[in-house]
């Protein structure tokens, strides 16, 4: 049973999907049970890899193989380190939510929407789980089938075409990907196996093509400026389960395959072009922090926000060639790069939370204007404190999970060097004013809206799934310890690669 | 004389000519009310001659009369996919037939001897057998595309393919002929090992460039593309799912047996003429890839969409066969396979969405189908993926080995112009499954699946195939990649 939970993880969802698409329209209730009963399993088989999986030594675990296209070389192989078991759980975790989220909202069609999640959630797991190239391509590529229906079907007015150019803009990125390893596979003699791809030699001129087609595929999921386009859109018209598994677990697979692909198989072309994404990541951080301060749509402010947020996982990861490299210090290069996968995790939790207290306003006002509300804690008590306690997350309060990640990113920053570290400090002032204007302008004040007047507070389901938002949020803000033993040896073996050269 | 070796060699081609010959005769006999029998008969024997060519074939490579026929591995896999498609096609094909009074009995026999004419095809050992099955299966189908001949569309489909067809054939006669004149011989080996060596180089080259032209407008790749709208559109949509299907995997057979057999390929020494044909074909795919992809874009016909989608495929096809070795011909007659599946349940859902006095032809038709018919939106998402090259579909794989065949080949220019013809088409796929899925049905419009039941149940597997096959499809890949390993 252990040597094949990774295929579980996968497959279970997906199966799942055929009976609750089988339960059909005539009822509807009993295909929800059935997908929640489903994202329950998967959740608690996901507990299962804690046990399972040895933190103490950072290597790919629970290994499984099978032949798929021997000709090739492609193999079905399965193995996860400490990283790809955090997001495992992440995203089994955010399921549960979304389903229990999306219960009574969806009411065209639920049995598609839950089995499109459910499908959604096994590709997912299988991106994290992949150590074979081609796999992980094929993962990656499927996720995109099912995002696509839920954002198209379910969305909002401008579905269809914020929908396509989610599609397209993913597809453009991860193509050239897919030439990348096409690429790769010729070096290596026929192998498609990530460990084989990174102990190949290759010389500075292929290593920066690769890493170019790699930071296209991955940029785009991230998604880092100037390519961040899509990211708006897709999240104003998804449904609110749509946004909160694209924010808490797509974006995160763009910064996985940069520790998994770029770094490992072009380190050298990283160093080399780390400026690159250092100037990057601190344009979205700043220059998007002050984008999301202007926005008038909610659900905007938080997904460019969440733009400035992965701003510092992909400068967490890539400091670590300047401190490695350059000033020789491994423990902060470990730090950040800690940071940037503890920046994963949270963000997963606080974006999450965030789509979802939009969602429930949305559910009953119909619509995201900031300046459709205010006064909404004098009608929905209840729901402010929620409210205010993700807001205060998202702008990086300590004690809650937003303030380790980004507080280990700044510390090795200013190891590399304190201008990075200011710019990435500016984060605390431009993230604290917009989300907590927004508070303000939200929740506080007087009810001046007789739509406001008429709000009911949130429900029992809807305290459930916030409640659950906000036990993430602050266990790992006051107590991040598990979640960086889980993750630090594995973390500490990347850091250790990146010191060897490959030319 | 013909020994008894060489009839056993062609056991399948004779027998189909006698079962088609037979079905015709029983057709003439039958009465009106009786003619159904002749719709499973041929199916039948689509089946039994698939069973005979692969339980005769033999362990290598043999050839029959002197070398006019070959019967190796790569005729196996075409033969075998060819006969399969085609009964899958003779069970989209008659509840569209039925419903439009055509006649039945001449559909089922003309395509009978084109298929006999692919598997001529595929098997050709010289330029007489090239063209002697080029021209069965093209007059056979000149005839399909006129068969609705109450359709102003059908008849000039039928004169445009005609007229465009016969001076293709022309170009490839007057191409053969001087590759005769430089080589002095018909056969296809001999050519090989007349090339290498030979002082009628510019000769050769022109009858090369002339063969091409030939091949190129089988195959429907650009610039000699132009029949294949018109004709997709015209036709009566069972024909044109034998077009757009079956046929490739004999343009495919063609090309390869012109192209590899004849003028040489890339794999061993002698090189033949093999530079001169890879970079002919390059630039066919090049054009291929991007005409078809962008003119594809802005269509609102969805056979028109197929149409200019299948040259885009061709595009893909000769990505890989311009490889020219064996892992380059194997991914391409893998594309072509999952190309010919893939197209078939694209055009059998338009016939089966169809019926008498509605043409489930224009995207628009297909409006708010999730909520008319979720089954069959469900499979036209399975093929519409399969053909933008999705994975886990099965259309993915065919565009990752036609990739890394060019990528091998160290043209990575080519693999390159591949993705972003990807990216193009993939714009237009998706068009029709936001049509299918996101628009509300059109006022006053009932697309269902009204085909007979058989109809529905094929075209539900031939699409639930495609998903399946992208995760087994390593047998099938084995299976290519043997049929050029000898």
């Amino acid at each position: 049973m252990s040597n094949h939970l990774l295929s579980l993880l996968i497959w279970l969802p997906v199966v799942g999907a055929i009976p609750v698409l089988l339960a059909g329209t005539g009822r509807p209730g009993l295909a929800r049970w059935i997908s929640l009963l489903v994202a329950v399993a998967t959740f608690a088989a996901s507990l299962a890899l804690i046990p399972a999986y040895d933190a103490t030594t950072g290597t790919m675990q629970l290994n499984e193989s099978l032949s798929w296209i021997p000709s090739l070389g492609i193999n079905y192989s399965l193995a996860v380190d400490g990283i790809s078991v955090a997001l495992i759980i992440l995203t089994t975790f955010t399921q549960i939510l979304v389903i229990v989220g999306a219960w009574e909202v969806i009411q065209n069609k639920p049995h598609q929407y839950m089995a499109a999640m459910l499908l959604l959630e096994g590709a997912m797991i299988g991106v994290f789980c992949a150590t074979d190239a081609m796999l992980f391509y094929v993962f990656f590529e499927a996720m995109l089938i099912p995002m696509f229906i839920i954002i198209g079907i379910w969305g909002g007015p401008r579905r269809v075409y914020a929908t396509l150019k989610f599609f397209i803009y993913t597809f453009f990125g991860s193509i050239f990907m897919l030439v990348g390893l096409l690429y790769l596979w010729h070096k290596t003699g026929g192998s498609f196996a990530i460990s084989d791809m990174a102990a190949v030699h290759l010389t500075l001129t292929e290593q920066s093509w690769l890493f170019f087609a790699f930071l296209l595929g991955f940029a785009i999921k991230v998604p880092m400026v100037p390519v961040h386009t899509w990211l708006p859109d897709a999240h104003v018209e998804a449904p609110t389960g749509g946004s909160v598994v694209l924010a808490a677990v797509m974006l995160k697979i763009g910064g996985y395959g940069f520790i998994r692909f770029s770094l490992p198989i072009a380190p050298d072309a990283s160093q080399h072009y780390e400026w690159l994404i250092v100037v990057l990541s601190l344009i979205a951080v700043c220059y998007i922090g002050y984008i999301a301060l202007v926005q008038q749509d909610m659900k905007k402010l938080v997904a460019y926000s969440s733009i400035a947020h992965m701003g510092f996982v992909t400068l967490g990861i890539f400091i670590a060639f300047i401190l490695v490299r350059e000033t020789n210090n491994p423990d902060a290069a470990r730090l950040g790069m800690q940071g940037a996968m503890v920046q994963m995790i949270s963000h997963g939790f606080i974006s999450g939370a965030m789509f979802s207290c939009i969602g429930v306003l949305y559910d009953r006002m119909h619509t995201r204007q900031i300046k459709d509300y205010g006064g909404v804690i004098n009608v929905m008590p209840i729901f402010a404190p929620f409210y205010v306690l993700f807001a205060m997350a998202n702008s990086g309060l300590p004690g809650t999970s937003g303030f380790v990640g980004e507080f280990m990113v700044i510390l090795a920053a200013f190891s590399a060097n304190p201008w990075i570290a200011l710019f990435a400090a500016f984060t605390l002032i431009i993230g604290a004013a917009y989300t907590l204007w927004m508070v303000k302008r939200v929740l506080w004040g007087k009810v001046t809206n007789s739509h406001v007047a008429e709000l009911k507070d949130v429900n029992g389901r809807e305290i459930f799934m916030l409640s659950a938002f906000a036990a993430g949020v602050l266990l790992f803000g006051i107590w991040p310890e598990p979640l960086v033993h889980l993750m630090d040896a594995s973390v500490a073996r990347i850091v250790e690669q990146l010191a060897i050269t490959k030319v | 004389m013909p020994s008894i070796n060489d009839i056993l060699i062609l056991l399948p081609e004779i027998y189909l000519v006698v079962a088609a010959c037979v079905l015709l005769l029983l057709d003439a006999y039958l009465k009106p009310g009786q003619k159904g029998a002749v719709h499973w008969l041929s199916i039948l024997v689509l089946l039994v001659g698939a069973y005979l060519v692969v339980s005769g074939q033999p362990a290598s490579s043999v050839s029959a009369f002197g070398g006019m026929f070959i019967r190796d591995g790569v005729s196996e896999v075409l033969k075998v996919f060819s006969l399969l498609i085609t009964a899958m096609i003779f069970v989209y094909a008659r509840p569209y037939l039925k419903e439009r009074a055509i006649p039945f009995g001449e559909f089922y026999t003309l395509t009978l001897f084109a298929t006999v004419g692919i598997m001529f095809l595929v098997s050709a050992g010289s330029l007489v057998t090239v063209y002697l099955g080029l021209e069965l299966l093209t007059l056979s189908s000149y005839a399909l595309v006129a068969l609705n001949r109450d359709s102003s569309l059908s008849s000039e489909a039928a004169i445009k393919y005609f007229v465009l067809g016969a001076l293709a054939s022309g170009m490839l006669l007057y191409g053969m002929s001087m590759v005769y004149g430089a080589t002095h011989s018909l056969d296809l080996h001999t050519i090989h090992a007349a090339i290498v060596g030979t002082e009628w180089k510019t000769l050769l080259l022109f009858g090369l460039v002339f063969m091409i032209t030939g091949i190129g407008f089988k195959l429907g790749a650009a610039p000699f593309h132009m029949w294949i709208p018109d004709v997709y559109q015209g036709s009566p949509t069972a024909v044109t799912v034998f077009i757009g299907s079956a046929q490739k995997l004999a343009a495919f057979g063609m090309a390869y047996r012109l192209l590899s057999t004849g003028m040489g390929d890339a794999a061993g020494g002698a090189t033949g003429l093999a530079p001169q044909w890879q970079l002919m074909l390059a630039v066919l795919a090049v054009l291929s890839l991007a005409i078809g992809n962008l003119v594809a874009l802005v269509q609102t016909n969805l056979k028109r969409l197929l149409a200019y989608s299948t040259i885009s495929h061709m595009g893909y096809l000769l990505v890989g066969f311009v490889n020219g070795g064996p892992d380059g011909y194997s991914a391409s007659m893998f594309y072509a396979v999952s190309y010919a599946l893939t197209s078939a349940a694209a055009f059998g859902m338009i016939i089966v969405l169809s019926r008498s006095g509605f043409e489930c032809e224009e995207i628009d038709d297909l409006k708010g189908l999730n909520q008319r018919s979720p089954w069959f939106a469900f499979l036209m998402l399975l093929v519409m993926f399969s053909l933008a090259g999705v994975p886990p579909l099965f259309g993915f794989y065919g565009k990752l080995l036609v990739l890394k065949a060019a990528v091998e080949a160290g043209m990575l220019w080519l693999a390159l112009v591949g993705a972003v013809a990807a990216i193009i088409g993939l714009y237009y796929y998706l068009r029709v499954v936001k049509v299918m899925y996101f628009d509300a049905p059109a006022e006053g419009t009932d697309v269902r699946a009204t085909a007979d039941a058989p109809a529905r149940w094929v075209l539900s597997i031939n699409a639930l195939a495609l998903l399946v096959l992208g995760f087994t499809w390593s047998p099938l890949l084995a299976w290519c990649q043997k049929a050029f390993a000898g």
